[in-house]
């Protein structure tokens, strides 16, 4: 079996915590040898001097609008773009057309993943039919079905009923299964197409108050404590919500969140362009948001950096602000987005970055094989990526059918060269190895 | 210099805008005269692109480039329909583009609009109304009817009374009447207050007969009817007894001070009937300058650089 000798790279590894300079070599599938200055002869040996190589990323939060919305993303040119962003494992949401609230659905998108062979495709399933809210999908079957889904979530929009999350909760447990919610109060958000703050009161748009995701997120945090469900929160973008994650921890609540590249960055003020390509849901948030999921990230109460990858054909965006649907794209932007905002910025350390863009979501979704460690046996799922590289966010270049991201024009610093895919290299010198039709 | 577009009247200088308002007197004169026309714009073409009716806001531009001699076109669409239809705004814009206009006057349901329209089109774009973000012409016609009563804006202060939250007049007039000097105070129910008001240099309150005694104008702002199924207030009768200018309130206003409402009035909610017909009431100026400021702009951001006046 041929081996693939990564040379010279500085291997940082959140799962073992080792960081320094170190030679990977993979045989087949898997990690062979992990150590200094390796030699074989007869393996490919690629020169990743000045690079850093680490466990490929996971993201827990993506829309791959398979099936439905194939002119604005497949399952196989998503996964495209997530390897050319380092990822090697996405976990899609289930609201598609039709929803994936079954084992068919389910089942089907983890195949055409398969197929694809860029990254390892994880369904989530609708906690309720239809994301209505009112009828408990059918869990078992997508639990134990070919994807082995293990994230149930109405994400778009949360559950309003508490009887139904409750139920749901409580079901869901019984697979030993996550309950993700998107945590947003219905009646607070109706019509709501930005933060609400000084900006919404001077553009005229309405606003959707911090508070629609708190008061959703608190009563969501009770029902946990008071099911024992593992529970995921979504996209948090609150000073609120961050608090009352924090306080849940402490008081022992199984509960795990993620926060997003934008939210982490931008802020309500980028609305006064009345450019769509900065609406999204949720809203960007006020600066003390963005600070407070900063500190939240950087403090642990977060765990994940999840892109809500969410692809838009180009004539909705094209349309006035109100009219257009929310969300943006984040795969390929992800790694560049973070080491310059985030890293950049001195919230997190190179190190405390991969660990919430690898080994945390990896954790999160007890995915074997992804996140590290990175050490003899385990599977090889690896990102090598140029951390010094300055590069100008084109979308025209994107593997994704969209183009709709906020970063366009903008110079991030960070790319990623390699992508290793369960041994197989998928991305090359910043380019898809095998030309499939994406 | 006068600016390309204008959709916002932030991107205003007093300057500029005391000079549309003193190149608006000799409009005020041409449409005091039988023949109320000037070849000003002529050979000029305007476009009002209306993607919400209004009538009233139409007719007055209308007029505006009628009387400047420029032709005139009227592209009426809901802007559900033209949805539905499946064009886009850009594409409209684009059909717009290509037809070589000079000036596109937008009115649109949608906050932003008409920064969006101007991103792509060549035309000058003057925002007619967009959502609940602005409406600067409707605050400069409002600029020259208080200072042809009063004088100036320098130093008076101006009570804005009602639904602020959903008002684009309420927007654009707060930032030029503060621009120009004066003083501002807003006044209604705290759902209908936007929440960062006191932000805008503007006092906030809620007690209308408190504050009544000390304005030179009360400005009321239309309430719409859906407000009350919207919980913003129990009902429209609660509405008019505690925000209403009513016949007693009036007696509280300094004896010269102005009522000033952007229409169409809600008789009996925002004002009482009998005050309506005051000389000191006075909508129907409104209107009228609505005309006079609007052909000054027109003519200030097309013609003024070809022209160099206005006389003809």
């Amino acid at each position: 079996m041929r081996s693939i000798l990564f040379k010279n790279g500085r291997l940082v590894d959140p799962a073992s915590g080792f960081d320094g300079t170190c030679d990977v070599r993979v045989s087949g599938t898997r990690v062979a040898e992990v150590g200094e200055a390796l030699s074989d002869a007869a393996a490919r040996v690629i020169d990743i001097d000045g690079l850093v190589i680490c466990p490929g990323f996971v993201d827990l939060h993506v829309h791959l609008r398979e099936p439905g919305r194939e002119d604005e993303e497949t399952v196989a040119s998503g996964s495209a773009g997530a390897a050319l962003g380092g990822f090697t494992a996405l976990g899609a949401m289930p609201n598609t057309d039709p929803v994936c609230d079954n084992a068919a659905v389910a089942d089907k998108v983890h195949a055409a993943g398969v197929a694809a062979g860029y990254a390892k495709v994880i369904p989530a399933g609708a906690l309720t039919k239809g994301l209505e809210g009112k009828v408990l999908a059918p869990v078992g079957e997508m639990v134990t079905g070919a994807a082995r889904v293990r994230m149930f979530t109405d994400d778009g929009r949360g559950v309003q009923d508490s009887r139904v999350l409750r139920r749901a909760m409580e079901y869901i447990k019984g697979f030993d299964a996550i309950c993700a919610e998107h945590c947003e109060d219905a009646g607070l958000a109706e019509g709501g197409q930005m933060h609400e703050g000084y900006y919404s009161d001077l553009l005229g748009l309405k606003g959707v108050p911090a508070a629609a995701e708190d008061v959703h997120l608190a009563r969501d945090l009770a029902l946990a404590k008071l099911t024992g469900v593992r529970f995921h929160a979504l996209h948090v973008s609150t000073a609120g919500s961050v608090e009352l994650i924090r306080r849940a921890k402490a008081d022992g609540v199984r509960v795990t969140a993620e926060v997003t590249p934008h939210h982490l960055k931008l802020t309500d003020a980028e609305l006064s362009s009345f450019d769509p390509h900065f609406k999204v849901n949720p809203p960007l948030r006020s600066a003390s948001d963005v600070e407070a999921v900063r500190i939240g990230l950087a403090d642990g109460t977060l765990d994940a950096y999840a892109t809500d990858h969410a692809p838009h054909a180009p004539e909705e965006k094209e349309s006035e602000f109100e009219l257009a649907p929310p969300g943006l794209l984040g795969l390929e932007t992800a790694l560049g987005v973070m080491l310059t905002e985030v890293v950049g910025d001195g919230v997190l350390s190179l190190p405390e970055a991969l660990k919430v863009m690898a080994t945390n979501p990896a954790r999160i979704l007890r995915l074997e094989g992804h996140g590290g460690p990175i050490v003899e046996g385990a599977a090889a799922n690896l990102t090598v990526f140029d951390p010094a590289v300055v590069w100008t966010v084109d979308p025209t270049l994107f593997a994704s059918r969209s183009r709709n991201t906020p970063w366009a024009g903008r110079n991030l610093k960070g790319k990623v060269v390699h992508t290793m895919f369960d041994g197989t290299l998928v991305v090359r010198d910043g380019k898809l190895v095998k030309e499939t039709q994406v | 210099m006068m600016i390309k577009h204008l959709l916002s009247i932030n991107q205003l200088s007093t300057e500029q805008i005391e000079n549309i308002l003193d190149t608006a007197d000799s409009f005020r004169e041409v449409g005091t005269r039988t023949i109320k026309k000037v070849p000003a714009l002529r050979g000029r073409t305007v476009c009002n692109l209306f993607f919400e009716s209004s009538t009233r806001t139409r007719l007055s531009f209308e007029l505006a480039a009628r009387r400047l001699s420029a032709d005139v076109i009227n592209f009426n669409a809901d802007s559900r329909t033209s949805v539905s239809k499946g064009e886009s705004f850009k594409d409209t814009a684009l059909t717009l583009q290509a037809m070589g206009l000079d000036a596109i006057v937008v009115r649109h349901t949608s906050a932003g609009a008409a920064q969006r329209l101007s991103q792509w089109v060549d035309a000058s774009v003057i925002n007619a109304g967009d959502g609940a973000h602005e409406h600067p012409t409707q605050a400069l016609l409002d600029l020259y009817t208080i200072r042809e009563r009063l004088g100036g804006l320098d130093g008076l202060h101006i009570g804005i009374v009602g639904d602020v939250v959903h008002s684009r007049v309420a927007r654009s007039n707060i930032a030029a009447m503060t621009k120009m000097g004066a003083q501002v105070t807003v006044i209604g129910p705290p759902t209908l207050l936007p929440p960062t008001a006191g932000s805008w240099g503007v006092e906030v309150t809620g007690d209308l007969d408190d504050v009544l005694p000390k304005l030179d104008v009360v400005y009321l702002l239309r309430i719409q009817k859906e407000r009350q199924g919207e919980q913003y207030f129990p009902s429209l009768r609660e509405y008019a007894v505690f925000w209403g200018l009513s016949l007693r309130r009036a007696g509280l206003m300094k004896p010269e001070a102005l009522i000033m409402h952007a229409g169409p009035i809600n008789r009996g909610v925002e004002i009482a009937s009998d005050l309506a017909g005051l000389d000191r009431c006075i909508v129907a100026d409104q209107v009228t300058n609505g005309i006079a400021v609007r052909a000054s702009l027109l003519f200030l951001m097309l013609g003024a650089q070809h022209q160099g006046r206005v006389s003809g």
